[in-house]
């Protein structure tokens, strides 16, 4: 069990804490502290997948979200997660990680036939070869790419974990804790500011746990452990850690991922895993660092060819060697630290350097230690398959663009350094225009569009004395600015090694005749020869490259390759890198868990669910409910095994017979108040309203100001300046904005108030030929007969000693009344009515025979005000006034509405009075004409009429009331029907209205 | 997610709003005769600029005022927000 590759006290892991593990199913152990990443190498193991295109082997890049290559299917806790980040991962007892896109191994893999046919998988492949013939897309092509893309498998298992959403309000947000994320925090903290600062890594620091410097006489690591644990002290200050903060969005709202406890071994059944940060800062500081960038040689993906930095950082941070034969490819003095690190650690590394023979601080030192160093030397190809087992390197000559001298030595891993990216991302996201840089070769923050400052290395500077004096003297100001107060901080003393000037170079010739892959993006494996194919086709536009090529496109967003890519571009284009331009970054920043997205909004919670107060008593009662927007409705009480068609027509035609009571809480209901309320209400109803009496109610109708008919239903006037109006279920959140608009903004004129009051009221609706009868049973006291209580008529009186409001009004077009009481009290109502009801045969009715008894009269709902109709498409037009102004009128006269052909609601039978019309169909004259058929009109509504006992339905139809008596078809595609039916009146049952008035 | 700086409630989130249009639109006076490209302008017509934007929202989560909110349509950068009985220039 001895791990060859650990180093026996560097790195900051706990030793004593071992974690077993598995990796493509042999057992393997870490410690604590490791990623999954260093505890593969430290047992020697570098090949962990196999490449997107060519099933290349690839191993380690990176040691952090740079990675390009190590993506595992990881199984902890319970998850079974595609796509993890191999150096991102921290290690927990019992995990086990598997490498993706490989059959039947990773080791002896299908798909690396790939590799041999890549002449014939060139850049735009798929473009290219997929599109003849057409017929083959569907089942030969699309299942053939689907199966071939994307690289884990997602769990099809319920994600049993609970995530969360938080919003947090702050100063000023720092993201990323390296030298000048601390500073700013810091200096930002001690002028009182409320200051949260992210860090994505599990330690904090950055690059201050890995550079050999000091901060007043301290190492970097301890210099930020003390002002870590000052900053934890302070109460205005949020310190997170393993929290990325993956998008800048507008107005200044950051949004962070916080991974809460995948790195814990067991926690509480409430610790969620993951957490979504909502930040709105008022500013923020991105220190979020650089990323070390590659130079670009033959067969660079090789397993065991790192980024020299994260060389480093496997070392000191881990203790893990990443190899003990390196080559160190470099193009700067950064890796020299690497190469002194290896040899701290009594490991001989050989340096390439791309410059002449020259001197620095670095140099010097590597050279007094006795390092071989080769100047003008650059590493040509790897050789090694699944890990690298020598390069062949060459000497540049002055041009270097051929070789003075080639060579072969050993080696089993390479170190390249192509100098520095500032993480330019979250700037570039908060809307600010990048500038190129000269001085290092890439892109930096220039203008800013939001609250938001570039510091340290994000900003192009590479130096730890400039980082930190950024840090502090942009905390300090920018919270000053905010808090008022300013608190004077000496920028502390830097011990740091002075790095000489790097080399503009960025990817190796190749020798003649020879012709290894040179990656440039190696998560989407695109090659220099792709990019090069792309601008030879015309490619110009670097978007347009990025999309033919797939240059920069994968997860990891090109954190490695943009800017190589771009170089190439340049240079084949012959234009400076800033002309070419960049491509956009977008959020999020590292690829985060659907489950953090959603967060506690599943299931039930997925959206609020609205109960009226006598659903229990529903449920209690084998209602089976219908989702009506948030509100539950009763759609059908089941006795016994009865179905839906059944039980709807078993009510109906109770209410028809005798009476029945329905839970009518969820319409609209608002109460409006006010001296000029008549008036307000005459503008808003197409019909008039100015002389409704107190205690009356009338039926109105709403129509939009483009004459399309919005809403209906009553309203009662309950006393001189006050009105009850009901709007339907679905529109009265619509209603009472558009009341509101009026009110404030185009006559705010009107002395009048409107307030919602659905949720404070109770109704039960009671229909039937006995709720007369029975009404009188619930108000001993009260005189009901139509002389005292006429249709449209209201009064108010104790309902078994509780206030109620009682409507003489009806929708299901018998004889029916409304009972409205204090939600508080709807319960009570209910069951008294149930007990009452039992002498007159009462049932309760749900929405289903609610829609039946409504459609039978030819009461529109809905279905046939659906946004396209106006009043006289719908029968409506009595309701019309023509003396005076309302919402909508002068739209009314369109000549589009007052064609004598525009299609207006008819009723519909069918021939043999027993198919049923399904809803949607389209009426037609022939039902066997040649497409298209010309389309007369459409089925809105269809029930089983029980006053008829055969169905009927309601439709939109050309011609209207013209095409009564005549036959047609109404076709349904969808169900596969066609049903020959004969055009009749909407109205099919009491055509008078009779019954409502009775 | 936008920062709207309601006049009656101060800076709030926008999922506590919802949209209204252009707030620039002014409908014709009620009894008074319009004529039909008036009526048309007022109903349809729409301007869909890049850039400065005079809009209405209203605080539906929260007092339920309509407001004028002066938003670039390009950036989303909000200049100024009034009650409506309020002017913005």
């Amino acid at each position: 069990m001895s791990q060859p590759f650990r180093l026996n006290k560097e790195g900051l892991i706990n030793r004593n804490k071992k974690l077993s593990f598995t990796f493509n199913g042999k057992k393997l152990f870490g410690y604590e502290g490791d990623t999954i990443a260093s505890a593969l190498i430290a047992n020697g193991i570098h090949l962990v997948g196999r490449s997107f295109k060519y099933h290349r082997p690839r191993g380690f890049f990176g040691a952090g979200v740079e990675e390009p290559n190590a993506k595992l299917q990881v199984e902890f806790n319970g998850h079974s997660e595609p796509n993890v980040n191999a150096t991102e991962m921290e290690l927990v007892e019992g995990l086990s990680a598997t490498s993706q896109n490989c059959w039947p191994s990773v080791n002896f893999d299908i798909g690396a036939i790939n590799n041999f046919l890549k002449m014939f998988f060139p850049a735009g492949f798929y473009y290219k070869t997929f599109m003849w013939p057409k017929s083959f897309w569907y089942k030969i092509y699309e299942p053939f790419i689907r199966k071939a893309a994307g690289l884990g498998v997602a769990s099809i298992e319920k994600d049993k974990e609970r995530y969360e959403h938080k919003f947090e309000y702050c100063d000023l947000l720092v993201t990323g804790s390296g030298p000048s994320g601390l500073a700013s925090a810091y200096a930002a903290a001690k002028n009182g500011a409320k200051v949260i600062l992210a860090e994505d890594k599990p330690r904090f620091g950055g690059t201050l746990l890995t550079d050999d410097v000091s901060i007043d006489n301290l190492s970097g690591k301890d210099w930020a452990e003390k002002i870590i644990t000052e900053l934890k002290s302070m109460p205005n200050v949020t310190v997170k850690n393993r929290s990325q903060v993956f998008g800048y969005y507008d107005h200044n709202m950051l949004v962070m991922f916080e991974r809460v406890s995948d790195h814990l071994e067991k926690k509480s059944k409430f610790t969620p895993r993951q957490r979504l940060w909502y930040i709105r800062a008022k500013e923020t500081i991105l220190s979020t660092g650089s990323i070390e960038r590659p130079i670009v040689f033959g067969n660079n993906d090789t397993p065991g060819i790192f980024l020299s930095a994260a060389a480093k950082e496997y070392m000191k941070v881990y203790g893990v060697l990443v190899g003990k034969k390196p080559l160190i490819f470099t193009n700067n003095d950064s890796a020299y630290e690497t190469a002194l690190e290896f040899k701290k650690n009594n490991v001989e590394p050989i340096i390439l350097d791309t410059r002449e023979e020259h001197s620095s601080e670095l140099i010097d030192e590597a050279k007094s230690k006795g390092i071989d160093i080769r100047f003008s030397h650059g590493v040509i190809v790897a050789n090694g398959y699944k890990k690298v087992k020598s390069a062949k390197i060459g000497k540049l000559n002055k041009d270097k663009n051929s070789f003075e001298k080639i060579e072969t030595v050993d080696c089993d891993c390479i170190c390249v350094s192509g100098f520095w990216t500032p993480s330019v991302h979250l700037a570039s996201q908060s809307g600010n225009k990048l500038k190129y840089e000269e001085k290092i070769d890439a892109f930096i923050p220039d203008k800013k569009k939001q609250h938001e400052t570039s510091v340290g290395a994000a900003n192009g500077s590479f130096t730890l004395e400039e980082s930190l004096k950024h840090g502090f003297e942009n905390g300090s100001n920018l919270s000053a600015k905010i808090t008022e107060t300013k608190t004077e901080i000496s920028i502390p003393n830097v011990n740091e090694k002075k790095y000489g000037a790097h080399d503009k170079f960025w990817c190796m010739p190749l020798p003649k005749n020879e012709n290894p892959k040179r990656f440039v993006d190696f998560q989407n494996d695109v090659s220099v020869s792709d990019i090069e194919i792309a601008l030879r086709e015309g490619y110009r536009s670097i978007e347009h490259v990025k999309r033919y090529t797939t240059l920069g496109m994968a997860t990891d967003q090109g954190r490695t390759s943009n800017l190589n890519g771009l170089q190439l571009v340049s240079n084949i284009e012959n234009k400076i890198v800033p002309e070419v331009g960049h491509t956009t970054f977008r959020p999020p920043f590292t690829p985060i868990t659907i489950g953090t997205i959603v967060g506690r909004e599943v299931g039930m919670e997925y959206m609020p669910t609205r109960k009226t107060p006598m659903h229990e008593w529903h449920e209690k009662n084998n209602a089976v409910f219908v989702d009506a927007g948030a509100w539950k409705r009763p759609r059908y009480y089941k006795l016994g095994s009865e179905t839906l068609f059944e039980a709807s027509k078993r009510e109906a035609k109770n209410v028809r017979e005798n009476v029945g009571i329905c839970d009518v809480t969820t319409l609209g209901k608002i109460d409006i108040k006010g001296p000029d309320a008549a008036e307000f209400l005459n503008r808003v109803y197409t019909n008039a309203w100015m002389k409704l009496p107190v205690g009356k109610a009338r039926y109105g109708l709403m129509l939009r100001e483009d004459g399309i008919v919005m809403d209906d239903g009553t309203t009662t006037r309950i006393s001189e300046n006050h009105y009850h109006m009901t709007t339907t279920t679905a529109q009265a959140a619509n209603v009472l904005s558009h009341l509101e608009y009026y009110l404030q903004i185009v006559w705010p004129e009107l002395n009048v108030n409107v307030v919602s009051t659905t949720e404070q009221w109770a109704g039960a609706a009671i229909a039937g030929p006995k709720s007369r009868d029975m009404l009188s049973k619930l108000y001993p006291d009260l005189d009901v007969s139509n002389e005292a209580l006429p249709f449209m008529g209201y009064k108010e009186a104790e309902f078994f000693g509780v206030p109620s409001r009682i409507f003489r009004i009806s929708f299901s077009g018998e004889l029916a009344y409304e009972i409205n009481v204090k939600s508080d009290h709807g319960m009570f109502m209910w069951e008294k009515m149930m007990e009452v009801g039992k002498d007159f045969g009462n049932q309760p009715y749900g929405t289903e025979a609610l829609s039946t008894l409504r459609i039978e009269m030819g009461h529109v709902a809905g279905p046939e005000l659906d946004g396209r109709t106006i009043p006289s498409d719908v029968s409506l037009n009595g309701l019309v006034s023509k003396k005076k102004d309302f919402i909508g009128k002068n739209s009314l006269g369109r000549e589009a509405f007052n064609v004598e052909s525009r299609q207006k609601i008819v009723g519909l039978i069918p021939i043999d009075r027993k198919s049923s019309i399904p809803e949607g169909s389209h009426i037609v004259q022939d039902q066997n004409a040649k497409l298209p058929n010309p389309k007369l009109g459409h089925v809105s509504s269809s029930c089983w009429s029980v006053e008829n006992n055969n169905p009927f339905s309601l439709a939109i139809m050309k011609d209207g009331k013209n095409m009564i008596g005549k036959k047609f078809f109404a076709v349904s595609p969808l169900k596969n029907k066609s049903i020959e039916v004969e055009v009749i009146s909407s109205h099919y049952v009491d055509p008078e209205g009779k019954r409502v008035r009775s | 997610m936008l920062y709207i700086k309601c006049p009656y409630c101060g800076l709030r989130a926008q999922k506590e709003f919802s949209y209204g249009g252009d707030a620039t639109v002014k409908r014709p006076n009620i009894n008074e005769e319009v004529s039909s490209e008036d009526w048309d302008n007022f109903v349809y017509m729409r301007k869909s600029p890049r850039g400065k934007h005079i809009e209405l929202w209203q605080h539906i989560a929260g007092c339920r005022q309509w407001i004028k909110v002066q938003r670039d349509t390009a950036t989303h950068e909000i200049f100024q927000t009034a009650k409506v009985t309020e002017e913005i220039r």
